[in-house]
């Protein structure tokens, strides 16, 4: 009731505050006329009373000001006011408002989706309790989270930190729920992963460690919320069911919960299942203890125990494992990673750039104030003879200030809310963007509460700051000034050498601007740079076409015919020029690696190794269509099978490191971890194989006859168009077996999870650079109009005079473009230092590139030309008659 | 006009009071009354009243309604009211014992003579 009482005082003390003045206005007046009434029956005449009445009265509108304060009841009614004025002011000039309200909007808009993003990456958790204690076992000497199955037994059992150390590894699956089998990504979780999780389901039931019996022991499905809602309809009598995964049957146990999308943020599988199962999936040895294929293992702390802690508990597990097996398990030493982003793999580089990216938004907003904060401060000194006039009649400075704090404020509110509506678009958007086609991708990034809090709180914060730019001018404000007539000059140097603040938040702004046209040229070109790169295969016409075998049945001896029949009916496809097969293909999913032992050593322990190569199993034909050319020697031959002496196409570098030159390698030997002797018969260019950045590695080939893989890609070359060719492909294949599911893409497109990240940064500094230029426009036009206008007179007489055109111009911008030159060379100074930064995510990104350097002092002038013209023209077309008219 | 007192802080709202206690008054009236009840002796800067009537009127001590005044001329006037007359009695006396009070520790003792 009694808020109900005082709002509706606030209201109407809002819509009636006219009349509340009214009424005060009329009291005061009364009382000085009932003086003058007095005054007069004193004795004087009645003007000379009321002049006097009105004197004695004292500072009118101060009083009445302060009248209206004690009146009060009327909550913020003094703010109420100065919103009105503002608005009227602001209706009275529409233009400056609405572009001070998108520029503010852009910048907090841009603000507002790179915090959004570094939340949802970066300060939000994974979705499941007590996330803050949840941590990734980090291996040192991998530096990865992948351990052997019995590896991770091991410390699970044997470590006194964790309360449980849950396993997970990422699979592919045919899933056959009656009609047609469809590709699905699934995790295979160890049986004690939701509780190590601390998880409800949320139907049915989930597996627990006591289902696990050993290999293919628990055959159950846990599916997730949203694969159950698109896959299922939500139906809830799906619990039971038993459906056929890979052609073993499964029955369905459980939902789990909507919130739920596995513990790596943003790559959602379709559903979980036990890992004891993994045989069914792929070829690795569950009890092969030096195949680290799990692809992390991960566990809540217990109360107490720290990181440190921790560490150490695992360290001295790790070394007693390394005694035990000293030939699986070299240097096993551990720290403590968020499972989230895949720790420091994702993890680290993804913080460097968002807080890079934060930064540079950061800036965006600063310039955005800089900008508002120089023309709220040169219409401050165009009102300064209102202002002066207002101190005169005795309104208080605060006062004053009040009302330009509450335009900025508004200002920056209504560009804040328009900011926010903006982005909260773009942010759905990229939720339901997909960027890797292939990937379970999805980006959550819907802003939270914590966006609309950073959201208000910087558009409060912009208000304020470029608000308070023009605070000194009002402060220093002489309202003598003011009556003894004519224009209040500001304090601020005509021809002055010194550099005024406004001069400086233009410098600044330019500089902002120069930093982010460099990063984002810079960048652009980078990533220009690494589509032109040798990669070591071509991928022009190239199409992977990718097939696992397992998912359809074949194992073991079945599977080298079938993938020979495969290979033979596309080759026939018209247009097919030819096809290769490879277990994994370079920049592809997987890079299996291994161990590489010179010939001369006998003791085949890890710490002997002469060195780490990637290791791709290929078929003959496999260079041809790749499109990996080799510098000596020969490709493999299809008669090279299990029964002949095994051989290895090497690369460059694997020749360089191994046997010190290419000469040396070709026909000579060396051994893998297994004992296996294969011998050089060939040496391939080097390329890109892990990532687009990295420096040359050392690879092998090996036929794919003699070490034999289930899961396999085609790569077809050809001379047809992709679209029309994959429909054809996937037409074969489904002719020769139609419960084999495959997945068909272009070379180029399966590099979209290469290039994520550097077309990312890319487009987000692009984006960044366009906005900071429009910025940098926006100010030098705004300066340079207003120098101009000030300067109008001037200009009259000196054409008047004879100046010539050169000179005017001169006289007018020559300041404005002083400060372009110098802002422009101190943002590309920065901007060179952060070209490092960026050189970091988009290869081949270097700021010491004639291109860049000739890109931004060519955007820089064509800026200062846009923003520069109009004042220009104006200047020119002085007319002098009409100004000396004026006066 | 040096007979003049400066007016101590706070005691502007009791003299309003005081001043209304005696009847409806505009605001004029009240300044003129002011003036007549000290004797002269208490001069108010005449807008600055307006501040003090307004705090009354909004703590509910006043009430106001418009009239038409001796002059002819439309005013507001001032009514003191119930919890007024009462805040008015309390600030009285605990004015009379500072002022009391205050007086005694001025007046000349027996020890000083």
């Amino acid at each position: 009731m009694r808020l109900f009482h005082s709002l509706r005082s606030f209201a109407s003390s809002f819509f009636h505050r006219s009349e509340t003045d009214r009424e005060i206005d009329e009291e005061l007046r009364s009382h000085i006329q009932h003086r003058a009434d007095d005054l007069e029956s004193a004795g004087l005449p009645r003007a000379e009373a009321e002049r006097r009445a009105r004197i004695d009265f004292g500072g009118y509108q101060r009083l009445k000001e302060e009248s209206r304060d004690a009146l009060g009841g009327q909550l913020g009614a003094g703010l109420l006011q100065d919103i009105r004025f503002a608005v009227r002011r602001m209706a009275k000039k529409p233009g400056f408002a609405v572009v001070a309200i998108l520029t503010l909007a852009f910048a907090i808009g841009a603000n507002a989706v790179v915090f959004a993003v570094l939340n949802a990456f970066i300060l939000r958790p994974l979705n499941v309790p007590q996330a803050e204690s949840l941590y990734g076992l980090w291996r040192l000497s991998s530096n990865d989270m992948s351990e052997s199955y019995p590896d991770y037994l091991d410390l699970r059992d044997r470590n006194h930190s964790f309360e449980s150390v849950a396993a997970y590894n990422v699979e592919q699956a045919a899933l056959d729920t009656g009609n047609d089998p469809s590709r699905a990504w699934i995790d295979e979780a160890s049986g004690n992963y939701f509780d190590a999780l601390g998880l409800k389901p949320y139907l049915g039931r989930f597996f627990h460690g006591s289902d696990e019996h050993g290999p293919n022991s628990a055959p159950y499905i846990v599916l997730t919320y949203d694969y159950w809602r698109s896959h299922f309809q939500g139906d809830p009598g799906v619990i039971g069911r038993v459906v056929r995964l890979n052609k073993f049957p499964y029955s369905i146990i459980g939902v789990a919960p909507p919130e739920f999308h596995g513990t790596l943020m943003f790559f959602n599988p379709d559903f979980f299942v036990p890992i004891v199962n993994h045989a069914q999936f792929d070829e690795n040895d569950l009890n092969n203890r030096g195949d680290r294929w799990v692809f992390m293992t991960l566990g809540h702390l217990k109360a107490g125990v720290t990181p440190a802690q921790a560490i150490a508990d695992l360290n001295a597990v790790g070394a007693s494992l390394e005694r035990a097996y000293p030939k699986d398990d070299p240097k096993m030493s551990f720290k403590l990673a968020r499972p989230g982003l895949y720790g420091d793999y994702i993890g680290r580089p993804m913080r460097t750039f968002m807080t890079a990216l934060m930064l540079l938004a950061g800036l965006i907003l600063l310039a955005t104030c800089a900008n508002l904060g120089s023309l709220f401060a040169a219409r401050a000194s165009d009102r300064s003879r209102e202002i002066a006039l207002r101190l005169a009649l005795g309104s208080s400075r605060k006062r004053i200030l009040r009302g330009l704090f509450a335009e900025a404020l508004l200002i920056s509110l209504m560009g804040g809310a328009v900011g926010l509506a903006g982005s909260v678009v773009l942010l759905r958007a990229l939720s339901v963007w997909q960027p890797i086609s292939r990937w379970p991708i999805h980006m959550s990034v819907n802003p939270d509460v914590k966006v609309y809090a950073v959201a208000l709180f910087l558009a409060l914060a912009s208000g304020f700051l470029f608000g308070a730019v023009p605070v000194g001018q009002v402060l220093r404000t002489n309202p003598y000034e003011a009556v003894k007539g004519g224009a209040v000059e500001t304090r601020r140097g005509r021809f002055g050498l010194r550099m005024s603040f406004r001069d400086l938040l233009l410098v600044v702004q330019i500089a902002i601007c120069a930093v982010l046209v460099t990063s984002s040229i810079v960048a652009v070109r980078g990533l220009a740079n690494s589509l032109h790169n040798n990669f070591g295969f071509e991928l022009q016409n190239t199409m992977l076409v990718e097939t696992d075998l397992n998912m359809a049945g074949y194992r073991g001896d079945k599977v080298p015919p079938m993938q020979k029949r495969m290979i033979d009916a596309v080759s026939a496809i018209p247009g097919v020029e030819s096809v290769g097969l490879a277990d994994q293909v370079p920049l592809g999913d997987a890079q299996p690696d291994s161990n590489v032992f010179a010939d001369s050593t006998a003791d085949l322990r890890p710490a002997n190794a002469a060195s780490n190569a990637m290791m791709f199993k290929v078929s003959p034909e496999y260079f041809h269509a790749a499109g990996t050319a080799l510098v000596s020697g020969r490709v493999f031959t299809w008669q090279e099978n299990k029964d002949t002496p095994r051989v290895a196409v090497v690369n460059r570098q694997f020749a360089r490191k191994i046997f010190g030159s290419e000469a040396k390698a070709m026909g000579a030997y060396f051994k893998l971890p297994d004992g296996a002797r294969l011998q050089v018969v060939g040496i391939a260019e080097d390329g890109k194989y892990g990532s687009l950045t990295e420096d040359p590695q050392p690879v092998m080939f090996l036929p794919i006859l003699q070490s034999p893989s289930n899961s396999a890609y085609l790569v077809v070359r050809s001379s047809r168009d992709p679209e029309q060719l994959s429909q054809t492909i996937r037409d074969t294949l489904r002719n020769m077996d139609a419960g084999l599911p495959v997945y068909i893409q272009t070379r180029y497109k399966a590099l979209d999870a290469f290039l994520f990240g550097p077309r990312m940064a890319t487009i987000s500094l692009g984006v960044l650079g366009v906005m900071g230029a429009m910025l940098s426009v926006v100010g030098i036009f705004g300066m340079a109009s207003y120098s101009v206008s000030k300067r109008l007179r001037e200009f009259g007489i000196r054409i008047a005079l004879g100046a010539q055109k050169k000179e005017l111009l001169q006289a007018a911008l020559g300041r404005t473009f002083q400060l372009l030159a110098f802002g422009s060379v101190v943002g590309m100074l920065l901007g060179l230092a952060a070209g490092k930064v960026i050189a970091f995510i988009v290869s081949q990104a270097t700021p010491w590139d004639p291109v860049v350097l000739g890109g931004v002092v060519a955007t820089m002038l064509l800026l200062g030309l846009m923003a520069g013209w109009i004042p220009a023209r104006r200047a020119l077309a002085t007319n002098p008659l009409l100004l000396l008219r004026e006066d | 006009m040096t007979t003049q007192a400066q007016l101590l802080p706070g005691t502007l709202d009791l003299l309003i009071l005081r001043a209304v206690s005696l009847g409806p008054l505009h605001g004029y009236g009240v300044l003129l009354r002011i003036e007549q009840i000290s004797g002269g002796a208490l001069l108010i800067e005449q807008g600055a009243l307006y501040p003090g009537l307004f705090r009354l009127l909004r703590q509910g001590l006043l009430k106001a309604d418009w009239g038409t005044s001796e002059n002819n001329r439309r005013a507001k006037f001032y009514e003191l009211t119930a919890v007024g007359l009462k805040r008015l009695q309390e600030e009285t006396d605990s004015w009379n014992r500072l002022a009391t009070a205050i007086a005694n520790a001025l007046a000349p003792q027996p020890e000083e003579i």
